[in-house]
C-alpha cells in the first residue's frame, strides 16, 4: 500500500498547486457567461455565441492563437479562472479596481453604458435621458442628476445581476433609499420586471435594448441618465491570470489590431446594431 | 486559505442565517399541519381518498424542488388573470412563494413518512382500544397518532434536516437566505473558500441542533420502552445495598 502513497500525494498536489499557465501551442479555453445575450448566450445546439465569442475568435485568429469557447457561470467564473480551469475570461466583464487585485485585464473591448430602466406604469416623469454622468467626475451637476434619480426611486424595489458593477453601485449609491433583489441571470430579472415584482433594473444598454424591443419589453422603459466611469470602470476587457503577461500582451496587440482594421466596430454593429467600441 | 476571513464573515452571514432558520422551521411546521390529515387520509380504507393523497405526494416527490419553486415563482408571474387575482399580493413576495413550496414538498414527504409510521402501528394496539370501546377520533389520538408518530422519529428528523439544506434553494428567487448572503460575500471578497466553509459551519450547527432536538424528543417519546431506568433502578438498588451493609458495618 505504501508504495502508492508517493504519487497519489504528487497527484493531488499537482491538481491542488497546479497552476495552468496558458502557452503556446495550447488551446486557450475562454470561459463566457452564455446568459448575457447580445454579449454571450447559447445557440439552440448549447454552442455559446454572441459579441463576446466574435470578438474572441477574431483576437485569437489575429494573435495566432488556437481558442475554444466554454460556458461557465457568472459567480463563479472569476475563481474558475484562478484555479486553471479556465485561460480567459470574455463575458462582457467591466475592468473594475475590485477585479484587478485578484485578476488582470487586456485593454478595453468594449465600452459600457448602464442605464435604469422602469416599469411604465411607475408613470416617472422623463428625467435626463440625454445627459450622462461620469461618476468619475466631481462635478455638481452630475450630482444633482444622481439625486434626482435617488429621490425619484425612493421606496421603490430595484433589481440587479448579482455579483455586477450594477449591484456595486445600486448598493453604494442607493442603498439606504431602496430595496434591492438581486438575481443570478438578467433574464430572470426581465421576467420580474414583466410581472411586476420589481420596479426597475440597472444594467447595461446592449443588455436592456434586446429587451426593450422584444413584446414583453413594452412594459417597461429606459430612464434618467447614461452611467459610467467610477465603480463601472474603463470599460469591458478580457479577464486574465496575473501570471498570463505574455498572453496579455498579444491580446492587446490583437485588439489594437482589430480596433485598427475597423472590425470591432463591424462586430459591434452586427450585435448591438450600434457602436459602443469607439470613444 | 485564510482562517482569519472565516471568523470575519461569519457575523455578516448573520441575516441570512435567521432567514434560513425562519423558512426551514415556518415550512416544516406548516408542512407538519399539512401532513397529519394527508397522512391519516392516505391509511385510510377509503381507496378514493388514499389515491388522491397519493397523486399529491407523488407530484411533489416525483419533481425537483428547484423546478417547483420555479413554477410557483416565475411561472406564476407568467400569468395575467394570476397577476389580477387577489392572490397576487402573496405570490409577489418571492418569501410567500418559496414558504409556498417548501411547505407543499415537505408536507409531501411527512405524509408519506407518517403513513409509514402509522401502518407500522401494531394492529393488536389499534383492536385492544377497539374493545375498551373507544370512538375512532380517540382511536386516532391516543393510540394511532402518537404510536405512529414515534415510529416515524428517526425518518422525520432526517426529513427536517433536508428541509433546512433545501432551503438554500430560495437564493434562486432573490431571497438572500444564507447561501444567497454566502454568494454576495464571494462576489465581493472572490475567496469561496473561506466563505462558503463559514456557511457550511453555520448549516452543520443547525443540523447539530436539529439532531439533538430529535435525539431529545425521541428518548422522551420511548421512556416506556427503555431499560435505561431498569438499570438504574438495579444500581441505585446495589447502592442501597452497599450503603446498609456499610451501616451495619459501624454499628457495632
Amino acid at each position: 500500500m505504501n508504495r502508492f502513497k508517493l504519487p497519489l500525494s504528487l497527484l493531488l498536489a499537482a491538481l491542488i498547486f497546479g497552476q495552468a499557465s496558458a502557452q503556446d501551442g495550447k488551446t486557450i479555453r475562454i470561459a463566457t457567461e452564455g446568459a448575457f445575450p447580445p454579449w454571450n448566450s447559447v445557440d439552440t445546439s448549447g454552442k455559446p455565441v454572441g459579441f463576446d465569442i466574435d470578438v474572441g475568435t477574431a483576437l485569437c485568429e489575429r494573435a495566432k492563437l488556437k481558442c475554444e469557447f466554454a460556458t461557465q457561470a457568472w459567480d463563479g467564473i472569476i475563481p474558475a479562472l484562478n484555479v486553471g480551469k479556465f485561460d480567459a475570461i470574455m463575458a462582457g466583464m467591466s475592468i473594475t479596481e475590485k477585479r484587478k487585485q485578484v485578476i488582470s485585464f487586456s485593454k478595453p473591448y468594449a465600452l459600457t453604458s448602464n442605464y435604469f430602466v422602469v416599469r411604465k406604469s411607475l408613470g416617472l416623469a422623463e428625467l435626463a435621458s440625454h445627459l450622462k454622468v461620469n461618476l468619475s467626475s466631481e462635478a455638481e451637476e452630475e450630482r444633482g442628476i444622481l439625486q434626482a434619480l435617488k429621490d425619484d426611486l425612493k421606496g421603490k424595489i430595484i433589481g440587479v445581476q448579482g455579483s455586477t458593477n450594477a449591484e456595486a453601485f445600486v448598493r453604494e449609491y442607493f442603498g439606504d433609499a431602496v430595496e434591492i433583489r438581486t438575481y443570478d441571470k438578467q433574464d430572470n430579472l426581465n421576467l420580474d420586471l414583466v410581472a411586476g415584482r420589481i420596479d426597475a433594473g440597472l444594467a447595461d444598454y446592449s443588455v436592456w435594448k434586446a429587451f426593450l424591443e422584444s413584446k414583453d419589453g413594452a412594459v417597461a422603459a429606459l430612464y434618467g441618465p447614461r452611467i459610467s466611469g467610477g465603480l463601472f470602470g474603463p470599460g469591458v476587457g478580457i479577464g486574465l491570470r496575473k501570471q498570463d503577461k505574455e498572453l496579455a500582451e498579444r491580446f492587446n496587440g490583437a485588439i489594437e489590431a482589430i480596433e485598427a482594421d475597423g472590425s470591432l466596430k463591424a462586430i459591434s454593429l452586427k450585435w448591438f446594431g450600434a457602436d459602443l467600441v469607439s470613444n | 486559505m485564510n482562517l482569519h476571513l472565516i471568523v470575519e464573515v461569519l457575523p455578516l452571514l448573520l441575516e441570512g442565517m435567521l432567514l434560513t432558520a425562519q423558512l426551514t422551521a415556518a415550512s416544516v411546521a406548516i408542512g407538519l399541519l399539512i401532513a397529519v390529515p394527508l397522512a391519516l387520509l392516505r391509511t385510510s380504507p377509503s381507496s378514493v381518498l388514499s389515491y388522491a393523497v397519493l397523486l399529491y405526494t407523488f407530484v411533489f416527490r416525483g419533481t425537483p424542488l428547484l423546478v417547483q419553486l420555479f413554477l410557483i415563482y416565475y411561472g406564476a408571474g407568467q400569468l395575467e388573470w394570476i397577476r389580477s387575482s387577489a392572490a397576487w399580493s402573496i405570490l409577489r413576495e418571492p418569501y410567500w412563494c418559496a414558504l409556498i413550496t417548501f411547505s407543499l414538498n415537505n408536507g409531501a414527504y411527512t405524509t408519506e413518512i407518517l403513513r409509514g409510521g402509522i401502518r407500522a402501528v401494531p394492529s393488536g394496539e389499534i383492536e385492544a382500544a377497539k374493545a375498551l370501546g373507544m370512538s375512532y377520533a380517540l382511536r386516532i389520538r391516543r393510540i394511532v397518532l402518537p404510536a405512529g408518530f414515534r415510529l416515524a422519529l428517526p425518518a422525520y428528523a432526517n426529513e427536517v434536516v433536508l428541509m433546512l439544506k433545501a432551503s438554500s434553494l430560495a437564493s434562486t428567487i432573490t431571497l438572500m437566505e444564507l447561501t444567497g448572503t454566502a454568494r454576495k460575500i464571494v462576489a465581493q471578497t472572490f475567496s469561496p473558500y473561506e466563505v462558503f466553509i463559514a456557511a457550511a459551519l453555520i448549516y452543520l450547527g443547525f443540523t447539530f441542533l436539529i439532531v439533538c432536538l430529535f435525539g431529545r424528543l425521541e428518548r422522551h417519546m420511548t421512556k416506556h420502552q427503555q431499560r435505561a431506568g431498569l438499570k438504574n433502578n438495579s444500581r441505585s438498588r446495589i447502592r442501597a445495598a452497599a450503603k446498609i451493609s456499610a451501616s451495619q458495618k459501624v454499628a457495632p
